[in-house]
C-alpha cells in the first residue's frame, strides 16, 4: 500500500501531520472531558432500585395472558387460531365440551420456554381473549413453572 | 567488615535501635557484625513491606478508579452495587481472581509459563523502591537512580515475551512479539527524555532531581525550561504510555485483534499478576513523571507567602500522591479516548517522530544548560 | 514448515522462504461480530489469504419458511439481520403485498419510512460504535449504543419490542403509531444532531483513525459489482446505487435526500458514507415529521394473508444494503419457497479480496467497516 511520493511531498505531509494530528487528538480528548465532567449525561438506569417507577410501554410484549374479568371469565372459544398462528408451537389449546355439548375451552396450555413473544397469537385471536402483559421479570429457577395454564376457569362458551 | 548500607531515614532509626536492643543479649554473641546484619535484615523487611503496601495497596484503588473514570467518560455510572458506590467491587473481583483454578493449556512450557508473571512484577516493584515519596521517605536513595530505572524497566518486556512464547498459542506469540518490538523501541525515547531531565538538573539521583525543583510551581521541570519542558513532559507521557503497554499503545494485548495478546491463556492468579503489574507500572510511571516533571513532593507554591505557608503545611507525601493520582487520571482519560494505532504505525511513530524530536530536545537542553 | 497441500479453501500458491502459519480467527473472537470463523494464512503478521467459514448459527430459515405461514415468516425475518429488523419486516411485507395485490394508505407509508429510517440510524450507530471499538476505542462503542437505545425506546413504544419488532404486515402494520410518536422523534432528532457533532469530532478527524483506515481494504468498483456488494460498501466504492433512488419503494420518491458516495472504497470511505447516511436519514425523518398526515387510515382493509400462486420479488435498501425477498407462492397461506437475498453475505465473500497483504489489525478494521451481521449470513 505504499504510494510513490517525492521527498518534498513527504516532508510537507510529515509537517502537516505534526500539527493536524495532535489537534485532532485534542478534539477527541475535549469530547471525553466534556462527558466526564457532565454527570447529567449519564444514561444508566439503576435497575432494581427504580423498579417502582419502571413501567413498560403499553404495547410491550411480555408473557402471554388471558383477558379475564373479575370473576375469571374469559372470551376464549377454543377455536385454536392462536395455536395455528404460533410459529413455534408454544400454545396448546385443549377444548372440552360443556353440559350443552358445545366445544369450550378446557385448558389453555402455554409453553413459555419456547415462546419468542412475537405476538402473532394475540393478533390472530378474533375475540380478543389473550394479550401480552407488561411483565418483564420472567426469569425463574424452576423450569416447570414455564409451562402454564392460562385460564382459571373452563370456558363458558 | 560487612557494612550493608541503604541510606534512608527508616534505616537510620533501625540502625540506632538494633545495638540498644542487642545489649539485652548474652555478651558472648554481641558483635558489631551481627548488629549490622540484623539491622540490614529488619531494614530490608520494612522496605519490602512498604513497597508492597504502596504498590499492591494502590492496585485495587486504581482498578476502581479506572472503572469509574471509564464509566463516566462513557456516560455510565460504573460499579454501584457492592459497598458505597461500588467501592468493595474491586476487592470482590480480586478475591474471585485469586480463588480461580490455575490451569495451563496443553503443551505449554510450564516453568516459563509460571515464571513470566513473576518476572513482569519485578520491574515496577524495583522502580517503586527508587522513588522519593517524601523528603525523608525513600527506600533506596541511590546515586544512579535514573540509569537503574531505565535498566530495570526493560525487564518487564522479558516477562511478556516469555509469557507469550510459552503459552503455546499463536495469538499470544503475536502479542508477545509485538510487545517486544514496541517496548524495546519506546525504551529509547523513554531513556532520552529522562536523560533530558538529568541534563537540566545535573544529577541522576531522584532525590536530587526532586530537590532541584523546590520553590514555586515555576521551578518545576515542566515550567522551569519554558515550552521545552512541557514538550518533554508530553513526550515522556507518550513514551511511558507505550512502556506500560497501556491503551492507546496496547497493541500487545489488543483485545479486538489478538483476544488478549500475551495473557490470552492465563487464568486466576497468574493473570492477576499480569494485571497487577500493569497497574503498578501505572503508579511507578506516574510517580516518575511526578518526580521528574511535577516537582515530586513539593507543594505547588505560587510565590505568594500567605498561600504558600498553608500549602506547605500539607505533608509532602500527600502532595506527591495527589500529583501521582492526577497523572494516573490523565493516563486513564487518554486510554478511554484514543483508538489504537497499528503495529507498523506505532513503530514508525517512534522512529520517525518521537526519536528525532527527542534528539532535538537533547540538543536544546544542552544549549539551555550552556546558556543559563 | 513446508506445505505439500494447503488446507481446503486456500488457493494461492507462492514461493517464499518465510514460514507461513495458519490462524483461526473465530468462531469465538471479539471482533468477528458473531460466530464467524475466518481461517487466516499468515506470513508474520501479514495475511496472505483468508477463508471465511460460515454456518455456526445456521437455522435453515428458508427451509423453515416452507412450513410456515407468511405472517410467521415476518416474525422470522426479525431474526435475520437483527440490527435492521424493522426494515426486514418491510421487505417481506412488500413482497407479500405484491402477491396480495394491495397497497397501503399514505399515513402507513410515512410510518414505514420513518421507522425504517430510525432503524437505519440505529444500525449505523452500531457500526459507528463497533468501528471505534474494534480500533481499540471502547468509549466509542458506548457512545454509539447510547443513542441507539433511544431509538429502541421509540421502537419499543411503537412496536412492542426493541429488536425483534415484527411490526409491518401486508396492507399496513400491527398498530397505528401512538400519539406522542412524532414529538418523540422530533426530540430525538434534536438530541441526535448534537450528539453527532460530538461523535464526528471524536472519531472522524482523529489522526489515528485516519491512519488506520485510509487506504486499507480497498474494494475497487469492478470488484464491488462482481461480488454483488450493496449498500454503503458499494457506494463507498464509487457506485451511486441506492434502491431508494433507483427502484423506489414506499414514498421514497416523494422525499428529498441524497445518496452519499465516495471514491476510493477504503475503510475510511465506508465509514464516511455511513456517517453521511445518518445525516441523510435524519433529513428524511425531518421531512416526514413535517409531512406526517395527522388523519387518515393507517392500514388498508384487513384481508387474510393469502397470496395468489406466482412469484413475487421485493427489494429494499436496509442499512446494510440490498435486502431482497423472493416469494414463490403456492395458493393458500403458506409459501412454496421464500428466498432471501441478504446484504452481508456478499460482503464477507469480498473480504478475502480486500484483506490480502494487510495485517490482522487491518482485518479487524475491514470487518468492522463491512458491518456484517452473522445471523443474516447464516440465516
Amino acid at each position: 500500500m505504499t504510494e510513490r511520493i517525492t521527498t518534498k511531498q513527504y516532508i510537507k505531509r510529515y509537517l502537516k501531520r505534526c500539527i493536524t494530528g495532535p489537534w485532532s487528538l485534542m478534539c477527541g480528548l475535549s469530547v471525553t472531558l466534556k462527558y466526564f465532567f457532565n454527570p447529567k449525561r449519564i444514561v444508566t438506569e439503576q435497575y432494581p432500585e427504580n423498579r417502582k417507577t419502571l413501567k413498560m410501554h403499553e404495547r410491550y410484549r411480555g408473557r402471554l395472558q388471558m383477558v379475564e374479568d373479575a370473576d375469571g371469565n374469559n372470551h376464549c372459544t377454543a377455536c385454536g387460531m392462536c395455536e395455528r398462528a404460533c410459529p413455534n408451537a408454544s400454545i396448546n389449546v385443549q377444548p372440552t365440551k360443556n353440559i350443552a355439548g358445545k366445544k369450550v375451552l378446557g385448558r389453555y396450555v402455554y409453553h413459555f420456554a419456547s415462546c419468542t413473544q412475537c405476538g402473532l397469537c394475540v393478533e390472530a385471536c378474533p375475540f380478543g381473549a389473550i394479550r401480552m402483559c407488561q411483565e418483564f421479570e420472567v426469569a425463574t429457577t424452576d423450569s416447570s413453572t414455564l409451562e402454564m395454564i392460562l385460564n382459571k376457569k373452563e370456558g363458558q362458551g | 567488615m560487612f557494612v550493608p548500607s541503604i541510606t534512608n531515614p527508616i534505616g537510620d532509626v533501625v540502625r540506632e535501635w538494633v545495638p540498644k536492643l542487642a545489649e539485652y543479649l548474652p555478651v558472648a554473641i554481641q558483635s558489631e557484625t551481627l548488629n549490622s546484619i540484623v539491622a540490614f535484615l529488619v531494614n530490608a523487611v520494612i522496605c519490602v513491606i512498604a513497597v508492597c503496601a504502596v504498590n499492591i495497596g494502590s492496585a485495587p484503588i486504581l482498578i476502581y478508579m479506572e472503572r469509574k473514570v471509564c464509566a463516566h467518560v462513557q456516560c455510565r455510572l460504573g460499579p454501584m452495587r457492592l459497598g458505597w458506590h461500588g467501592t468493595i467491587q474491586t476487592i470482590a473481583d480480586v478475591l474471585k481472581m485469586l480463588f480461580k483454578e490455575v490451569y495451563n493449556p496443553g503443551g505449554v512450557d510450564k516453568i516459563m509459563y509460571y515464571m513470566a508473571p513473576l518476572i513482569v512484577l519485578i520491574a515496577p516493584f524495583m522502580v517503586a523502591a527508587l522513588i522519593p515519596f517524601g523528603p525523608t521517605l525513600v527506600v533506596a536513595d541511590v546515586d544512579m537512580g535514573i540509569p537503574l530505572i531505565i535498566a530495570v524497566n526493560g525487564f518487564g518486556v522479558l516477562g511478556i515475551l516469555l509469557g507469550g512464547w510459552s503459552s503455546n498459542n499463536k495469538y499470544s506469540l503475536l502479542g508477545a512479539l509485538r510487545s517486544g518490538a514496541q517496548m524495546i523501541s519506546y525504551e529509547i525515547s523513554f531513556a532520552m527524555i529522562l536523560l533530558f531531565v538529568v541534563m537540566i538538573t545535573g544529577s541522576t539521583n531522584l532525590m536530587d532531581i526532586t530537590q532541584s525543583q523546590s520553590g514555586t510551581v515555576l521551578d518545576w521541570m515542566i515550567f522551569k525550561v519554558p515550552v521545552i519542558g512541557f514538550i518533554a513532559f508530553i513526550l515522556f507521557f507518550i513514551s511511558s504510555t507505550a512502556e506500560m503497554n497501556r491503551a492507546p499503545f496496547d497493541i500487545a494485548e489488543a483485545e479486538q485483534e489478538l483476544t488478549g495478546g500475551y495473557h490470552t491463556e492465563y487464568t486466576g492468579t497468574p493473570f492477576a499478576m499480569f494485571y497487577l503489574a500493569e497497574y503498578i507500572a501505572l503508579v511507578t510511571n506516574s510517580a516518575l513523571a511526578t518526580t521528574c516533571f511535577l516537582g515530586g513532593f513539593h507543594a505547588p507554591c505560587i510565590g505568594v507567602a500567605a498561600v504558600d505557608t498553608y500549602l506547605n503545611m500539607v505533608p509532602g507525601v500527600v502532595w506527591f500522591f495527589a500529583k501521582v493520582y492526577f497523572m494516573i487520571w490523565c493516563y486513564m482519560m487518554v486510554r478511554w479516548t484514543f483508538v489504537r494505532p497499528r503495529v507498523d504505525q506505532l513503530m514508525s511513530f517512534e522512529w520517525k517522530f518521537l526519536l528525532p524530536v527527542n534528539l532535538v530536545m537533547l540538543v536544546i537542553g544542552a544549549i539551555y544548560v550552556a546558556l543559563f | 514448515m513446508s506445505m505439500t497441500q494447503l488446507p481446503p479453501g486456500f488457493k494461492i500458491t507462492r514461493e517464499s522462504n518465510t514460514e507461513e502459519f495458519f490462524v483461526n480467527m473465530g468462531p469465538q473472537h471479539p471482533s468477528t461480530h458473531g460466530a464467524l470463523r475466518l481461517a487466516l494464512r499468515m506470513d508474520g503478521e501479514t495475511i496472505i489469504e483468508l477463508v471465511p467459514h460460515f454456518g455456526y448459527i445456521h437455522r435453515g430459515m428458508e427451509k423453515q419458511a416452507e412450513s410456515m405461514t407468511y405472517l410467521q415468516y415476518i416474525a422470522m425475518s426479525d431474526r435475520q439481520d437483527y440490527l435492521t429488523a424493522i426494515q426486514n419486516n418491510l421487505g417481506v411485507a412488500l413482497a407479500l403485498e405484491k402477491g396480495m395485490n394491495i397497497g397501503v394508505p399514505e399515513r402507513q407509508e410515512y410510518i414505514r419510512v420513518m421507522l425504517c429510517e430510525l432503524g437505519r440510524i440505529a444500525s449505523h450507530l452500531v457500526f459507528f460504535g463497533c468501528f471505534g471499538g474494534d480500533l481499540g476505542g471502547q468509549t466509542c462503542l458506548l457512545f454509539g449504543f447510547k443513542e441507539r437505545e433511544m431509538i429502541h425506546d421509540i421502537l419499543e413504544e411503537v412496536t412492542g419490542s426493541r429488536l425483534t419488532t415484527n411490526f409491518f404486515r401486508p396492507g399496513g402494520s400491527r398498530f397505528d403509531v401512538p400519539e406522542n410518536f412524532i414529538p418523540r422523534v422530533k426530540s430525538f432528532l434534536d438530541h441526535m444532531e448534537d450528539s453527532m457533532k460530538d461523535y464526528e469530532r471524536f472519531l472522524s478527524k482523529n489522526i489515528i483513525v485516519q491512519e488506520r483506515s485510509i487506504g486499507i481494504g480497498i474494494l475497487s468498483k469492478e470488484d464491488a459489482i462482481a461480488y454483488g456488494c450493496s449498500g454503503p460498501v458499494l457506494r463507498a466504492s464509487g457506485i451511486d446505487f441506492d434502491v431508494r433512488k433507483n427502484n423506489p419503494y414506499s414514498i421514497y420518491s416523494q422525499l428529498e435526500f441524497d445518496v452519499p458516495t465516495a471514491r476510493n472504497g477504503d475503510c475510511y470511505d465506508r465509514y464516511n458514507v455511513r456517517i453521511a447516511e445518518i445525516h441523510e436519514s435524519m433529513r428524511i425523518l425531518r421531512q416526514c415529521v413535517g409531512k406526517f398526515p395527522a388523519e387518515g387510515p393507517w392500514r388498508s382493509k384487513e384481508k387474510p394473508v393469502k397470496l395468489a400462486a406466482g412469484r413475487y420479488y421485493s427489494e429494499i435498501e436496509t442499512a446494510k444494503g440490498l435486502y431482497g425477498t423472493y416469494v414463490v407462492a403456492a395458493a393458500g397461506d403458506k409459501p412454496y419457497r421464500i428466498h432471501t437475498r441478504g446484504p452481508s453475505f456478499p460482503h464477507i465473500a469480498a473480504l478475502n479480496k480486500m484483506v490480502q497483504g494487510h495485517t490482522v489489525s487491518d482485518l479487524v478494521t475491514i470487518m468492522a467497516t463491512l458491518d456484517p451481521v452473522i445471523p443474516e449470513i447464516d440465516r
